[in-house]
């Protein structure tokens, strides 16, 4: 059976989602092995256990995190030598996808982003020009790599949970040499609210918010969902740059976005056009965004959004 | 200091872009430069100008592969100030993955070092077809080096850099020594348009052309053949369609609450 190596960056006491919907697409492809940075908890030892990773595996050194990705590629392509793995999985984070760049070399195997799904034979599928086609690609080295997107799998424990053995894998030395190092780092202030790039729900606010972000954070707060941005909302400075979704900034696929005050040029309909539903708010009948809207609403969004956020609080009692 | 900065043409945004072919190669009809590519030339002309501009002897040298259209990227990137151009251009090209273009980027940058050593590579966050990323970390680790990526700010300092990078829940201060290859993000600066002069100066200055023979490669390394991934099939997905549009007449909101919970989605 193939080896599936999946690597899961200092996941703290609990799995992120991201890192459970990678273990669950690892389990279906072939057998589970983690490589894991970080501390490894009890409560993560469990998860492990109950999605059915045979081995764990931790990094012999604990300075990973002080250099920026290369000495984790050596790493893990070291994992995936001692394992003999044929699939390594990573999540589709911007890191995520440098570990996989420079492991791709180290292993000369192909790397493939932004994968939606896996076939049993390691074929990937993936949409590529802002979402106007779907591709079906595969790596041709013995090894792939693959960084996976969230929100493609539904995470199930397995049938049997295992009881993963722990071992360790020597970094090779010298993989720090040619290494950026990080000098400081600045927590930002946390906002509650998940993850833009793995939100099953964006609620995204432009030009047309006028500076007020209020209903648009009111609205998402409401749905449990993720805060974006049109780049002239981020360029107003009305919020931060980390919330823009589009050409320049994030692309989320989402299984709800919803558009408020955003016209749609093309480089934000790039952003969002894998997402399941798009819900549009606008006072411009005429926006382009109603073209790929499934739902549009043209209006005030200074009064539709408080009105939904009111009956979805309502509805939810 | 010499910098190079990675430059690439690319199918406008602005118009639909198609995949052709058996191999499914994107169609570069309607290219420009990458939008994301300006941050970078603008970076290194900054950098550059710091220290005295060319006439200290400082370099900022645009390079890009492609197909011939490609040279309208560094044409564009001279006009903007970049001293010299390079454009890598061999048919056997055609097609080449990440990993095949860090290859081919990779021995074109050992190359143009040879009459001097490189201090930095600069590129863009990514490119704005393929957009996977891929190209800056692969490139360093090839020419084993450091790699800084998605920098909001840049200084240089003797040999050393510091850098500034945003993730989404920290923020970084990063630091490496030279030569390194650094992608910056679009925060970094506000990229200059070609003015009259540097159109002007920029029909003066020459373009190396380089083939995959001056860069010391062979066919089989590139293109398809150098690829390490394949892409079996490519379908044009169905354009959107609009779905229900609604004029508000005072209870939208609550329409809108109505379709959600009908696509189960509260």
């Amino acid at each position: 059976m193939a080896k599936v190596l999946v690597f899961i960056d200092n996941p703290g006491t609990a799995l992120k989602k991201s890192s459970l919907e990678l273990l669950t697409l690892a389990r279906s492809l072939g057998e589970s092995v983690v490589a894991l940075n970080g501390e490894l908890h009890s409560s993560v030892s469990t998860t492990l256990a109950e999605y059915g990773v045979s081995t764990v595996l931790r990094p012999s050194s604990e300075d990973l995190d002080d250099y920026l990705v290369a000495p984790k590629a050596a790493y893990l392509a070291a994992a995936a030598q001692s394992t003999g793995a044929t699939i390594v999985l990573l999540d589709n984070s911007p890191e995520g996808k440098e570990i996989a760049a420079r492991l791709g070399i180290r292993l000369s195997a192909g790397v493939i982003t932004d994968v939606v799904g896996v076939d049993a034979d390691g074929t990937a599928h993936k949409s590529v020009l802002a979402g106007s086609y779907n591709t079906a690609c595969k790596a041709s080295t013995p090894v792939s790599v693959l960084t996976v997107k969230a929100n493609n799998v539904v995470p199930e424990p397995a049938a049997a949970a295992g009881a993963a053995e722990t071992v360790t894998v020597e970094v090779p030395a010298g993989s720090t040499a040619a290494a950026a190092r990080i000098t400081a780092r600045e927590q930002k202030v946390a906002s509650g609210r998940p993850d833009l790039t793995d939100a099953r729900i964006v609620v995204a606010g432009g030009r047309g918010l006028d500076g007020d972000f209020g209903p648009v954070e009111e609205l998402a707060d409401a749905l449990g969902a993720a805060v974006g941005a049109s780049r002239a909302a981020t360029d107003a400075g009305w919020i931060s740059h980390d919330a823009q979704v589009g050409q320049t900034g994030k692309t989320v696929s989402p299984q709800l976005y919803i558009s408020a005050g955003i016209s749609g040029a093309i480089q934000q309909k790039a952003g969002m056009q894998t997402a399941q539903v798009i819900v549009a708010v606008n006072k411009d009948a005429e926006s382009p965004v109603f073209e790929i809207a499934d739902f549009g609403i043209v209006g005030d969004l200074f009064d539709v959004l408080p009105q939904a956020t009111a009956e979805i609080k309502k509805r939810k009692g | 200091m010499k910098i190079i900065v990675l430059v690439k043409h690319v199918p406008d945004a602005q118009f639909d872009r198609h995949l052709n072919g058996e191999r499914y190669t994107t169609d570069r009809d309607e290219s420009i430069l990458s939008e994301l590519d300006e941050y970078a030339l603008e970076a290194a002309l900054q950098l550059a100008e710091a220290r005295g501009g060319s006439k200290a002897g400082n370099q900022v040298i645009a390079l890009s592969m492609g197909p011939a259209g490609a040279v309208n990227a560094v044409k564009k990137s001279l006009q903007m100030g970049a001293t010299e151009g390079v454009h890598l251009t061999d048919d056997a090209l055609a097609g080449s993955d990440a990993a095949a273009t860090s290859l081919a980027l990779a021995a074109a940058v050992q190359r143009l070092g040879q009459d001097g050593p490189v201090d930095l590579i600069i590129t863009g966050m990514a490119s704005t077809d393929g957009e996977t990323s891929l190209v800056p970390a692969q490139l360093a680790e090839r020419l084993g080096l450091p790699q800084v990526t998605f920098a909001s700010s840049l200084d240089v300092d003797g040999g050393r850099l510091v850098a500034r990078r945003d993730a989404d829940t920290t923020s970084e201060t990063v630091e490496a020594t030279l030569p390194a290859v650094v992608s910056v993000t679009d925060q970094i600066n506000e990229p200059r348009y070609p003015n009259f002069k540097g159109i002007i100066a920029a029909k003066r200055k020459s373009i190396t052309t380089l083939s995959l023979a001056d860069i010391g490669l062979d066919a089989a390394q590139v293109g398809h053949s150098g690829s390490w991934t394949t892409v079996a099939s490519a379908e044009e997905r169905p354009p959107r369609t609009a779905g229900t549009i609604i004029t508000d007449e005072g209870d939208a909101g609550i329409k809108l609450v109505d379709f959600l919970a009908a696509q189960k989605l509260l």
